[in-house]
């Protein structure tokens, strides 16, 4: 066999191979290098970095940018909102779809065809934006922490593939289990949740993410600069960077001397600053979740 | 007297049923709830856009206006005029959107030709990544590279080039073929993955069979690959077409500047400068509203396609 592969390697099959290597390994380049800009300019001096000098390699480098970050009026809050949503967010996520999912498999339940169906078709449509505002905006859920995480817990696509997955596995054990004395919750949460954990964990890394990138939310139901999230202020920071940057060289007493040149903060220098923490947490989780695509995408292409 | 007893314990027996029944349908109640709340109730908003609403003013203080609003959008000339540049955009993305839609196919199907696996892994891994990033962010790096000050420019500059930096961010030229590469970029690699779990269940013996009655490398891609990728890359497409009014606002709201505008503002962003930032909320609920009805009716019509098609529903 191999022999046989070695005989066909034309020289067609060779320029083919060499086109193909080459262009895939460009298009990764390019999905990479942005964000290795991004990090090599923020470690670089500022003065440089700001001029266009790095582009390939770190210059000078050192740390202030990120030293001088905690001066910047409501960067902590924000990364506490952006944290706290996306924790209890996706806790409420996962314990919404699994017991959800969990449940619409019980042939038992009073009208189950019913309310699954109830539940799966708001996937299809939506009131649209204003009256979803108003709708929250009456609920007085505008202006809360609350806006980020309740609309989250019940998400039709997630149920589906909690409920699927569910379903295939032995009856046996629920049944077992019932015949021993135990409860649905037992059941739920000695049996269900355990076995589960492959696809929940599928379900909260999309969730998290979700909840880390999503700035939606904050645009349109928050004025209160307290509860912004982390990827709304980036946006704020990013189209007012240039006067933040001359509120801060204020701030530190208008001293200018060649050496301060360098750590001196420019509006690029706090924008990339900022967007490096904002990327820094799904580039820290990212090797870890990236196992689980497959097998969600997959198993929520069975029925989607 | 034994009859009697047994329509007793069958009797009890449905009781308890009943009330276990009962008692499951309740643990979710709560759950029905939420999703009455935020799926089902936000629906009666629809109401708005029959009335001429203005937030201070409750909907009982607003003057009820009838079609008012539905019958502007068709016949007040500037309003029309914009309304045909939104859809003109719309139309526009979507389409470009579903032209695209063929590349994640061709990324799967060659990348399964490259055969040193780490290298396979790798592009997959970081080919990928730009999808778990936020259009916010998105937006930062585009900034970073293209802005006036940005690497790109610096670069031309430089080398001498250009004499002026060339705007690419705050104008409005190729502002579709823009967010189309953007697009590209943030998707194609997580579009692939899908076609590339495809292609590994096909089953390696038809490789095998092909090649020993002489097919080429090619031949196999074209004969064997691309038709099993085939069904797969027929939901994507009939999904695209049931989401053409629904662009979302994420990445056109980051990239929309006062140059693009005209050019930028699709569907739901339009709803939202003018119901958030310009207060017409009755207005805005009346586009939306519309564009809701329409978006069922394409999903309705892709679902009888598909199940015309291959003998299955979509929904």
């Amino acid at each position: 066999m191999k022999n046989l592969r070695r005989k066909r390697q034309s020289s067609s099959d060779v320029t083919f191979n060499i086109v193909n290597y080459l262009l895939f390994g460009i298009f990764t380049i390019i999905c990479i290098y942005p964000f290795y800009y991004l990090v090599i300019n923020t470690i670089s001096a500022n003065n440089l970095s700001a001029s266009g000098a790095i582009n390939l390699l770190p210059k000078e480098i050192h740390f202030e940018n990120y030293k001088k970050l905690v001066e910047l009026k409501g960067l902590g809050p924000a990364a506490l909102v952006s944290l706290a949503k996306m924790t209890i967010g996706t806790l409420l996520t996962v314990i919404g779809s699994a017991f959800l999912g969990f449940m619409f498999t019980q042939e038992r339940m009073w009208k189950r065809k019913f309310w699954y169906r109830f539940v799966v078709i708001t996937m299809y449509f939506n009131a649209g934006l204003i009256p979803l505002f108003i709708t929250m905006k009456n609920l007085h859920l505008t202006n809360t922490f609350w806006v980020y995480v309740i609309p989250t817990i019940v998400q039709p696509f997630n149920i589906i593939l909690v409920k699927t997955y569910v379903e295939s596995l032995p009856k046996a054990l629920q049944e077992a289990a019932e015949i021993d004395g135990a409860g649905i919750f037992k059941v739920f949460y000695k049996i269900v949740l355990p076995t589960c954990t492959p696809i929940l964990a599928t379900v909260a890394i999309f969730s998290a993410v979700n909840q880390w990138n999503s700035y939606q939310d904050t645009l349109i139901y928050i004025t209160d600069q307290k509860l912004y999230s982390l990827q709304y202020l980036l946006y704020t920071y990013i189209n007012q960077a240039n006067s933040l940057a001359s509120m801060m060289k204020n701030s530190s007493g208008g001293m200018l001397s060649s050496s301060v040149v360098a750590t001196q903060q420019t509006g690029t220098s706090i924008r990339m600053t900022v967007s490096v923490i904002v990327v820094l947490p799904i580039l820290c989780i990212y090797p870890m979740f990236q196992r689980f695509f497959v097998k969600g995408i997959m198993i929520g292409s069975v029925k989607g | 007297m034994k009859d009697a007893n047994t329509a007793v314990k069958q009797m009890s027996f449905k009781k308890k049923n009943n009330w276990r029944s009962i008692t499951y349908f309740l643990w979710i109640l709560p759950f029905i709830i939420l999703v009455f709340l935020f799926s089902y109730f936000p629906l009666h908003g629809w109401i708005y856009s029959f009335f001429d609403y203005k937030p201070p003013r409750s909907l009982a203080q607003s003057e009820f206006v009838g079609l008012r609003w539905f019958k502007m959008l068709f016949t007040n000339k500037t309003q029309v005029a914009q309304l045909m540049q939104v859809m003109q955009n719309t139309f526009a993305m979507s389409l470009l959107g579903i032209l695209t839609s063929f590349l994640p196919v061709g990324f799967a199907i060659f990348l399964n030709e490259i055969k040193c696996k780490k290298f396979k892994t790798f592009v997959q891994t970081f080919t990928t990544l730009p999808n778990f990033i936020s259009w916010v962010l998105i937006y930062s790096v585009a900034f970073s590279l293209f802005s006036s000050s940005g690497m790109v420019n610096t670069i031309l500059q430089n080398w001498g080039m250009i004499a002026e930096p060339i705007k690419f961010l705050d104008s409005d030229s190729h502002t579709y073929l823009w967010m189309m590469m953007w697009n590209v970029w943030k998707n194609l690699g997580w579009g692939a993955i899908i076609y590339l779990a495809s292609i590994a269940s096909i089953d390696q013996e038809q490789y095998e069979a092909a090649s020993i009655d002489g097919a080429n490398r090619f031949q196999l891609m074209r004969h064997i690959t691309m038709p099993a990728l085939l069904p797969t890359f027929f939901i994507m497409l009939m999904l695209s077409i049931a989401n053409f009014l629904n662009n979302g606002l994420d990445q056109y709201y980051v990239f929309q500047n006062s140059f693009n505008k005209q050019h930028i503002q699709v569907l739901d962003l339009y709803v939202y400068n003018i119901g958030m930032t310009g207060s017409s909320y009755s207005l805005a609920t009346a586009i939306s509203m519309l564009k809701s009805i329409v978006s069922i009716a394409l999903l309705t019509l892709v679902n009888v396609v598909s199940k015309k098609v291959r003998g299955e529903s979509i929904i």
